[in-house]
């Protein structure tokens, strides 16, 4: 799942001096998860805002709602009228970025903005404690490695084995929380029996699938061309 | 190396080992900054009396002189440099660049390295690039020099006759790694080995056998690194707070018995000491003494090793 954390409530709070009637509009999927921007957050967050507008002697109206999925015309649509409708000012999302994005891309002369920041695609690996495990590369590598993410999970992203920094299973790039990914891929390697792979040269990566290639996209070709000929994209 | 006595450089660092001598390295640290003046005087301190120096990369990611800049002066004045390359600040289009403006600069011996992380030096918020790792460096330098290809396949213009090296840390984790690590090395295209600075003796030669078991002393030229320690503060700081380093209590008991004036030269005696095991160990085919911010001890270590004068090689 993508993972995000609350940004600061004054950075904000700054965002929205010019602003009178403001929706903070959270995420039902990976952010709710991850306790950063789901409908607890907005709530949370709307009524903060509320108190700190009364406060400060404005005069504003906050509203809030939240929606499955902010990455989805299905889910944002409804979401671009109610604004319309209503004459909303300001929308602050709690999604992820790639919901500031894709409202952004549709709402018009409405300013969106951030309530968190996007941190890492992760796994919760125990009770309020998430860790980064993929980098979305494009070209997936972890059949070399047992399953593990050197990219994701190696601080200097090294493909061949650890450097000198590996220190008692732990990185010495934050030797307190992170553990060393090579350490974990040699146990793995040899639970697995496959030891011996590691003597075996990773090459260079072709970083083209990745950020590196420009601005991705993903194609499922059998659904992208029926909307195709059926009109819908024309 | 040893099953084909051809030449890869030419380099006075790869003659001497050819000859079978016991080759001397340093450490030259480029200044933070354009100071040519400083780094001449270090040249002129350490001159005759090693047969190349390491002129490092922005170590611990503290920016400095570069690699290449500091390097050629060295070669103008007198002492033979391996140029270190890190791959933390240069993708792979920049590093193949750099080993061709090097070449054409005279340095003929380069040290692949993936280089200490970003967090530990005066610019921790920047980007990194680790488009590879230092292994796959070398074997993308390897193949310039042996296939005359550059990474893409496309054809190198001019042969770029260097002598490549890498660092091998036998006192990182997992330790039954470390070994395989060194000769992935050596397979992607390390000439010639400079180890992490010893202090755990028992663990270094524990190491050795592993690689003579494998074969690698037959297959590169392996230097012991080595660091006098200057003080029992300096012992207990490495211990601490240097990742892959550990000082046995011994050494630490050993400085902290003598007056604080001493301990110099006793990290100096401990130094000369581990040289002359070292010497007996089989396998190792010189040393690479990295005196922190204390070049001015290289001739009197040297020396006192039995290591001088250094031989001319033809």
């Amino acid at each position: 799942m993508i993972v995000a954390d609350p940004k600061p409530f004054q950075q904000i709070r700054g965002f929205l001096e010019d602003y009178r009637k403001i929706l903070v509009l959270g995420c039902g999927t990976c952010v709710t998860v991850c306790l950063a921007g789901g409908e607890a957050q907005a709530e949370l967050l709307a009524s903060g805002l509320r108190i700190s507008f009364s406060k400060d002697g404005k005069e504003a109206t906050v509203l809030e709602d939240t929606v499955q999925r902010q990455c989805d015309e299905e889910f944002v649509l409804p979401v671009l009228e109610r604004v319309k409708r209503e004459g909303i000012d300001a929308v602050v999302t709690l999604a992820c970025g790639v919901g500031v994005n894709f409202l952004s891309d549709r709402i018009g002369a409405i300013p969106v903005f951030p309530g968190v920041n996007t941190t890492f695609y992760g796994g919760n690996v125990e009770p309020g404690l998430w860790s980064e495990m993929c980098a979305g590369c494009g070209d997936c590598i972890t059949h070399l490695t047992g399953g593990i993410c050197p990219i994701a999970r190696c601080s200097k992203h090294l493909l061949n084995g650890p450097c000198g920094g590996s220190e008692k299973g732990m990185c010495e790039v934050d030797p307190q929380n992170t553990e060393c990914v090579w350490q974990l891929i040699y146990e793995r390697m040899k639970l697995l029996g496959r030891l011996h792979e590691m003597q075996n040269l990773i090459p260079t990566k072709d970083w083209r699938p990745a950020m590196d290639g420009g601005v991705r996209r993903s194609v499922r070709e059998h659904i992208f061309r029926l909307q195709y000929k059926s009109g819908a994209g024309a | 190396m040893s099953q084909d006595n051809g030449m890869k450089s030419g380099s006075n660092l790869e003659k001497v080992f050819r000859a079978g001598h016991l080759a001397v390295t340093c450490e030259c640290g480029p200044p933070k900054g354009a100071d040519v003046e400083h780094l001449k005087k270090k040249i002129q301190m350490i001159k005759g009396y090693v047969d190349a120096a390491n002129v490092t990369d922005n170590q611990t990611a503290v920016v400095r002189m570069s690699s290449i800049g500091a390097s050629a002066i060295l070669a103008q004045n007198g002492v033979e440099p391996v140029m270190q390359m890190v791959t933390r600040d240069r993708n792979r289009i920049a590093a193949q660049s750099d080993l061709f403006g090097a070449y054409a600069l005279g340095i003929r011996n380069m040290l692949c390295l993936t280089g200490d992380h970003q967090k530990f030096g005066n610019h921790p918020f920047a980007k990194n690039v680790f488009d590879m790792d230092s292994i796959q460096l070398l074997n993308m330098v390897r193949t310039i020099r042996d296939e005359g290809k550059v990474n893409s396949g496309d054809p190198v213009e001019g042969g770029v006759s260097m002598f490549f090296g890498a660092a091998a840390n036998p006192f990182a984790d997992p330790f039954e790694f470390r070994v395989i690590r060194m000769a992935k090395k050596i397979h992607a295209g390390a000439d010639f080995i400079q180890t992490q600075c010893i202090y755990d003796m028992v663990r270094f030669k524990e190491f050795m056998k592993m690689a003579r078991d494998m074969g690698l002393h037959e297959k590169a030229f392996i230097m012991a690194g080595l660091t006098p320690l200057k003080s029992v503060g300096m012992a207990r700081y490495m211990n601490r707070n240097v990742s892959g380093i550990t000082i046995p209590e011994a050494i630490i008991k050993r400085l902290a018995g003598v007056p604080k004036e001493r301990q110099a030269e006793e990290g100096i005696r401990i130094c000369l000491e581990q040289i002359e095991e070292l010497k007996e160990e089989r396998g190792i085919r010189g040393f690479h003494i990295m005196a922190i911010e204390w070049e001015e001890k290289i001739p009197e270590i040297v020396e006192r090793a039995g290591l001088y004068p250094r031989p001319a090689v033809a």
